[in-house]
């Protein structure tokens, strides 16, 4: 008698003890159990926002040719119960009809939302945030192996008219404005990780609209800034074979020599035509975030790569879909553009001397200019009857 | 000096007069859940 209550118990704790792991290892069984719907596993996998299997439930979305009378249960949903619509909805599979108006309305589930949200809230903070540290703390380094680079034999003590007011102004237009947006993005990007636990939730929400309202509005001026700086200097961006010798002398940085170069250097010709594509491509992709869904262009641009580049990048996105992609590209983009307008900043500030009053006042120091721009001196002088005028 | 801080007006100048010009055209940016995109007709 003990004997098989013994057993009994034994029985029925072994059960309790390995019945989840009947429920991992076995899924496809207990998934028929339950006639395909959904399995412990596929819950746990769903919190932990991992891949669930929806093999099997993706076919479960009711059959309206064998739909119950209307008179019995059911019959009136034309042989599919509400799990069976939502299934069709989340698996595409039904062809959904709304009343709301807008591009995306008939989009009710899409999948790609967490694996967007995943890498921004992940990678692209953390590679992003990663990048404008590391170049930070490179430049601090730079600075105490190189110090300040300095005009050999000091200022001459005249001067020339290195940049005139429009140009300037067209200057600190693309230069105000990025800073503003780079400030305002990085606050709607990391913020939920970094602002929230420090200023809490009410102060964050109101930083996080006025940034909002900051980003959207100022983006026009980074445009028309962008414009200007393009049409004033494209001609002087030009590469030709003088950039070469000065990439091989690495802009003489460490060597302190001053290789040849008329109004910008090959170094400058890099941040010029890294700002213009990338301001592009930025400005193209913020105006896709700025008016939701009315401006796609990922499935394009995919469907050009794959003719080009033999890739096979997704060609039929939704339009959720185009906003995240959007939304990454514009984020990594506004990263390698804040990485490289950082070591331009340094290098026209406390990294050179005499390098800010280019953008400051527009008149540089005569010996600056020669030791950095020596053969555009020589043109201005030309023009101007051999320096009458400097 | 004078120019980078009339740059800088510029562009918040420019950020002010941007939703009323967008408005203009018929285009709202950010405005998308605003009552006209949800209304039932």
């Amino acid at each position: 008698m003990n004997f098989k209550l013994f057993s009994a118990a034994f029985l029925v704790l072994a059960t309790l003890a390995f019945n989840p792991v009947w429920a991992q290892d076995i899924p496809e069984a207990a998934r028929a159990d339950n006639g395909g719907g959904q399995t412990l596993e596929d819950i746990m996998a769903r919190q932990e926002r991992l891949k669930a299997d929806g093999g099997s439930r993706s076919k479960e979305t009711g059959d309206p040719a064998n739909a119950a009378a209307i008179s019995e249960q059911l019959g009136t949903r034309g042989g599919r119960s509400d799990a069976d619509v939502w299934r069709g909805v989340r698996y595409d599979d039904i062809d959904i009809k709304t009343q709301v108006r807008n591009p995306a309305a008939d989009v009710l589930i899409q999948d790609g939302g967490v694996p967007w949200y995943k890498l921004r809230e992940g990678p692209v903070i953390s590679y992003g945030g990663g990048a404008i540290l590391g170049i930070i703390v490179l430049l601090v380094v730079f600075y105490f192996i190189r110090g300040r680079i300095k005009i050999e034999g000091g200022p001459a003590g005249t001067t020339i008219e290195r940049f005139k007011a429009v140009e300037r102004f067209g200057h600190w237009l693309l230069a105000g404005s990025f800073i503003a947006l780079g400030l305002t993005g990085l606050i709607t990007l990391m913020g939920r990780s970094f602002l929230i636990p420090v200023i809490g939730p009410d102060a964050f929400a109101t930083m996080a609209a006025g940034s909002k309202w900051i980003h959207n509005n100022v983006a026009w001026a980074f445009m028309l800034g962008l414009v200007m700086t393009f049409v004033m200097w494209v001609a002087h961006n030009i590469p030709n074979k003088l950039d070469w010798h000065w990439l091989k002398a690495g802009g003489g940085i460490f060597t302190k020599s001053h290789p040849s170069a008329k109004k910008f250097n090959a170094g400058q010709k890099i941040v010029f035509w890294t700002v213009m594509v990338l301001g592009v491509s930025v400005s193209l992709s913020g105006l896709s975030l700025l008016f939701p869904f009315q401006m796609p262009m990922f499935a394009d641009t995919f469907g050009i790569m794959n003719n080009v580049l033999g890739t096979s990048f997704p060609t039929d996105l939704t339009p959720h879909e185009e906003m995240q992609y959007a939304n990454l590209w514009h984020s990594i983009v506004a990263f390698v553009m804040m990485v490289a307008i950082i070591a331009h900043i340094y290098i026209g500030s406390v990294g050179m001397e005499g390098a800010f009053d280019a953008m400051g006042n527009g008149q540089v120091d005569v010996e600056w200019a020669r030791q950095h721009h020596d053969l555009w001196v020589e043109e201005v002088q030309a023009k101007q009857g051999k320096g009458e005028s400097l | 000096m004078k120019v980078m801080i009339s740059a800088f007006v510029a562009a918040l100048v420019i950020a002010f007069l941007a939703p009323a010009t967008l408005d203009q055209f018929g285009w709202s940016s950010a405005e998308q859940t605003s009552s006209e995109n949800v209304r039932l007709d």
